[in-house]
């Protein structure tokens, strides 16, 4: 057996669960962050500066050995979750449990919590270190929790050749001799070899050929099933979270817009800018136009987000009340929506009907 | 770019004092007694004590420093051991003529440097490029000291053309805007524009060369553009750059000025500080460098600040 | 499914990998094929090689000084460079003068780079305050022009070798501090750092594996091409009076105590100087070289 984690995979338990397969994988409670603007002489005078709003309380729950997509314009704060997850930045306020344990608390500290979640990038080149043979690459990873130098490197081989790469071609190879889709494949190796529940894919496929993408996309896909892996699958493509995802996460400005399982909230989605989000989406088929009008302009700047629902700015269905009140993220039937329609006595003219209809 | 200026100029106070303070500092790494120069060997205890209250050598170092920063700022940089005289009458003196040497030196390393980095930029990878590019290693790798050597040995020992030492006829300290006096100049001025030259040069070769690469202007010329518009264009583009290395060089020429005012006897700063090196005349040491290094940083905040406002093309923020 | 995963292993085992070339391997081949850099690496591999062998090669005792055959020009007798203004050998004073300059040229850089890139990898890696403290103290060093600092400092300190040296590094510290903060800062940036963080690395591992590799070669390469400049100023420094004291030879202090020989034996007189002028022509040309055989785009 060379990859440990292989046979443990089959026992019940195999990850020392708690609370069962109905109990989420990760649970993400009013996550915050606010980058400070560098600031300006005046502002240094005033004592004040402003803050970037990039993730403004961001709640979900990833349930083990499924696929979360998560979709939503450049600047949304997708990839700002990412790293918030990875606490490759500290989160400015909020709470991340994993596995029924906080993050960073002495039953999970932040050291074996990375080793059980792993991340790949979207710039396959960028990810791997330029000097280092890309066995040491994927290898470096477990040694730093302690697996000896030599298993490091023979699971990283191992993983070589479970990703595609005929070891004895690759394994002392340097990134920049590789293609993109070759590189991407590495970075899956990388992020497999310390053994984690849970990866993170930031924009993992964007960059590739379509037809390299859809070859990851499927490894990706046999992978999870090999070794009982969740993801968190972020993408602009909806069509690609589409295809991977159980269940999709729409964000806008910071915040969740929706949530639901992915058919579902392909076919009816609830939140105007789900709506609008799929609108620009090329339908493959005729029948399934939607009438909403495609989204037009960029999203407001996220140092000065409107006030109430953030889109209400750019939303065909706003009216003054959405201005003013915040929408909370009501749920029902498995489906979230964080718009003022789907709030009973919101004071919005269609929170009924909608209530009703859906 | 209104706040960018302001905030790069209030950046400069932090780097004077910190300049000001390493000026400061020179006097006390200097090993031994700095009234040991002045003092006769047989000084009594009481002359010592009387000179280090004079030169206020007994107080605390923060006392000291901000005693001399603030008499520094007044224009009073204290007296020099070896002469007597104000250090800052002497330096003003001297920085007179290392400007004016430095001055023309730059000149004519701007013109000739443009000049060569200019063709060797258009006609980019042939021979004339790997010429003028040869030249400027040249003017890099070249100690200037030597070169001002060699010149005297071409110029005044062997053709007999041009003085070879001093700022004027019979050693006189007076100076004229006459050939008499300018022959002296041209010497040292010309030894001194060689590394600006270099430099000059591979910044403007690097800069057209860019600039005729852009597709834009590619675009210009297939579409039949003048030569003389394309070369409007690339001065235009090229010069604030251009201009920015020139002010920067004018700046270490007159901290570099003092190996080839050695070689020259030009009495310039650089002549200055040998004789207060030699003489272990601190206070002039000390008075010297303060004043060319706050040259030097002033001399940069100009050129940022020139560049900022003439080219709107750089975002600072 | 275990089976599928060991097979290629096991294979693997038998078969040699495909071991591609480094990143240096490559460097050296690009500058195997530039006649430049060729060139400028052999003028130095002999100037090196005099100095080291300076005392099995010389004619003359350098140090030996005749009142008879003071300031001889080139090829007189059986002194093929001449004599200086104390009757010694030319040839045999430029030969042990390689010594102390070379020594005095490349040593001030050589420790700078160990401390200059140590600071800069220590602010860039660590950032936020610890960046700004020390960026700023760089910064009001780098605020003289090189010249003045290193004589400001020799002067103050006085004469010697070892001041020389001193003033010197201190004067190329801040340029390599600064060059090695922003690679730093780039790479520190860069995905596969963040990748590392994300697994849980210690920063003291981090820096060693990742980022040490990423910024030495750009680090170096700049710190060759201060080289030559090191060169002119530490010769530069004895010119003065500053650096090596007689009778010492060294090719600054020789070119000082020619100077009034410029009129009676010019050529002489400039030797020590071309000396110099090779050897700081050859690191330029060589860093030069470096630099683009280094340059991925190339």
């Amino acid at each position: 057996m060379s990859i440990g984690i292989s046979v443990e995979h089959i026992g019940a338990d195999p990850h020392g669960d708690r609370g069962g397969p109905a109990q989420p994988l990760l649970t993400v409670k009013k996550l915050v962050k606010h980058f400070d603007l560098k600031k300006s002489f005046l502002e240094t005078l005033n004592g004040g500066g402003k803050v970037v709003r990039a993730v403004d309380g961001v709640d979900f729950k990833v349930l083990k050995g499924e696929t979360l997509g998560v979709v939503g314009e450049s600047g949304c704060g997708k990839s700002t979750t990412a790293r918030l997850l990875m606490h490759l930045i500290e989160p400015s306020a909020g709470e991340i449990v994993f596995n029924g344990e906080t993050v960073g608390s002495p039953a999970l500290p932040l050291r074996e919590y990375r080793r059980q979640v792993q991340m790949v990038f979207q710039d396959s080149y960028s990810s791997l270190n330029p000097r280092l043979t890309i066995q040491d690459s994927i290898a470096f990873g477990p040694q730093v929790h302690g697996v000896p130098k030599r298993e490091a490197l023979t699971r990283a081989r191992d993983l070589l050749a479970r990703v595609g790469l005929e070891p004895s071609r690759f394994a002392e190879r340097y990134p920049h001799e590789l293609s993109g889709g070759q590189r991407q494949r590495v970075n899956i190796a990388r992020a497999l070899a310390s053994e984690p529940r849970l990866v993170i894919l930031d924009e993992a496929v964007s960059a590739l050929d379509k037809s390299v993408e859809a070859q990851v996309l499927n490894l990706l896909m046999d992978l999870k099933d090999e070794f009982g892996l969740t993801y968190i699958f972020i993408s602009h493509d909806l069509h690609v979270v589409r295809y991977i995802s159980d269940r999709v996460m729409v964000m806008y400005l910071g915040k969740v817009a929706e949530t639901g399982p992915a058919e579902a909230l392909f076919e009816r989605p609830l939140h105007p800018y789900t709506r609008a989000l799929l609108s620009s989406m090329p339908s493959m088929d005729p029948d399934h136009r939607t009438e909403e009008a495609p989204l037009a302009g960029d999203p407001p700047n996220p140092i000065d987000p409107p006030p109430g629902c953030r889109f209400h700015t750019r939303c065909p269905h706003a009216e003054a009340v959405c201005a003013q009140q915040v929408p909370s993220l009501e749920s029902e039937n498995g489906r979230e929506a964080a718009c003022l329609i789907h709030e009973p006595g919101s004071g919005h003219s269609d929170a009924r009907a909608a209530i009703y209809a859906a | 770019m209104i706040f960018y200026l302001l905030r790069r100029i209030v950046y400069t106070i932090p780097i004077m004092l910190g300049v000001a303070f390493f000026c400061f500092l020179l006097v006390h790494i200097s090993p031994g007694d700095p009234l040991v120069a002045i003092l006769p060997p047989d000084a009594s205890a009481e002359l010592q004590r009387q000179l280090m209250t004079l030169y206020g050598f007994d107080r605390s170092w923060p006392e000291q420093f901000f005693t001399w920063l603030w008499r520094a700022l007044q224009g009073d940089l204290g007296t020099s051991i070896a002469s007597g005289r104000p250090v800052a009458e002497e330096v003003f003196k001297a920085v007179g003529n290392t400007l004016m040497l430095a001055c023309l030196a730059t000149l004519i390393g701007f013109v000739l440097g443009s000049l060569f980095g200019f063709v060797a930029g258009y006609f980019s990878n042939s021979w004339v490029d790997r010429a003028a590019s040869a030249l400027s290693v040249l003017g890099v790798s070249v100690p200037h000291y030597w070169l001002g050597m060699v010149m005297v040995i071409i110029f005044s020992s062997w053709l007999a053309w041009l003085p070879a030492t001093g700022a004027g006829p019979g050693g006189s300290d007076a100076w004229a805007w006459d050939w008499e006096h300018i022959q002296f100049m041209i010497l040292p001025a010309i030894t001194m524009s060689v590394i600006p030259m270099g430099i000059i040069a591979r910044t403007v070769r690097a800069l057209v060369a860019d600039i005729l690469a852009q597709e834009f202007v590619v675009g210009l010329k297939a579409k039949g553009m003048t030569d003389t518009g394309i070369f409007l264009h690339v001065v235009k583009n090229a010069a604030p750059t251009a201009l920015a290395v020139m002010g920067l060089q004018l700046g270490y020429l007159l901290g570099g000025s003092i190996l080839i005012e050695t070689v020259f006897s030009w009495p310039g700063t650089g002549f200055l500080l040998n004789s207060a090196i030699f003489q272990r005349d601190l206070p002039l040491l000390q008075g010297t460098i303060l004043v060319l290094a706050m040259f030097f940083v002033l001399l940069n905040l100009l050129v940022d600040v020139v560049q900022t406002t003439i080219d709107p093309r750089i975002q600072r923020s | 499914m275990s089976t599928a995963i060991t097979a290629p292993a096991a294979v693997a085992a038998n078969t040699p990998y495909e071991r591609s070339a480094g990143f240096w391997t490559g460097v050296l081949r690009k500058l195997a094929r530039d006649p430049v850099a060729i060139g400028a690496a052999i003028v130095l591999l002999l100037l090196v090689a005099m100095a080291l062998f300076a005392p099995l090669l010389t004619p003359h005792d350098p140090y030996q000084a005749s009142m008879l055959k003071r300031l001889k020009p080139i090829g007189f007798e059986n002194y093929l460079l001449g004599t200086d203004e104390l009757g010694r050998d030319m040839l045999s004073r430029l030969m042990v003068g390689a010594r102390l300059s070379l020594f005095m040229g490349i040593t001030p850089v050589l420790i700078a780079f160990v401390i200059g890139s140590g600071i800069g990898i220590l602010a860039g890696y660590a950032g936020g305050l610890v960046n700004t403290l020390i960026m700023r103290t760089i910064d009001v060093l780098y605020a003289f022009p090189s010249v003045l600092l290193a004589i400001a400092l020799s002067g103050a300190l006085g004469a010697g070798i070892g001041n020389a040296l001193l003033s010197l590094t201190i004067v190329f510290i801040p340029p390599i501090a600064r060059v090695a903060e922003s690679v730093t800062t780039q790479v520190r940036s860069r995905d596969y750092v963040e990748a590392a963080r994300a697994s849980g690395a210690e920063a003291f591992t981090i820096v060693r594996v990742h980022v040490l590799g990423n910024v030495l070669g750009p680090i170096f390469v700049y710190s060759t091409s201060l080289i030559a400049v090191s060169m002119i100023l530490a010769s530069g420094l004895s010119f003065l009076g500053l650096g090596v004291k007689p009778p010492e030879p060294e090719w600054g202090l020789m070119l000082n105590t020619l100077r009034t020989a410029i009129y009676t034996q010019p050529w002489v007189a400039a030797l020590p100087g071309l000396m110099i002028f090779i050897t700081s022509i050859s690191f330029n040309l060589l860093s030069d070289s470096l630099r683009s055989a280094m340059d991925v785009k190339n």
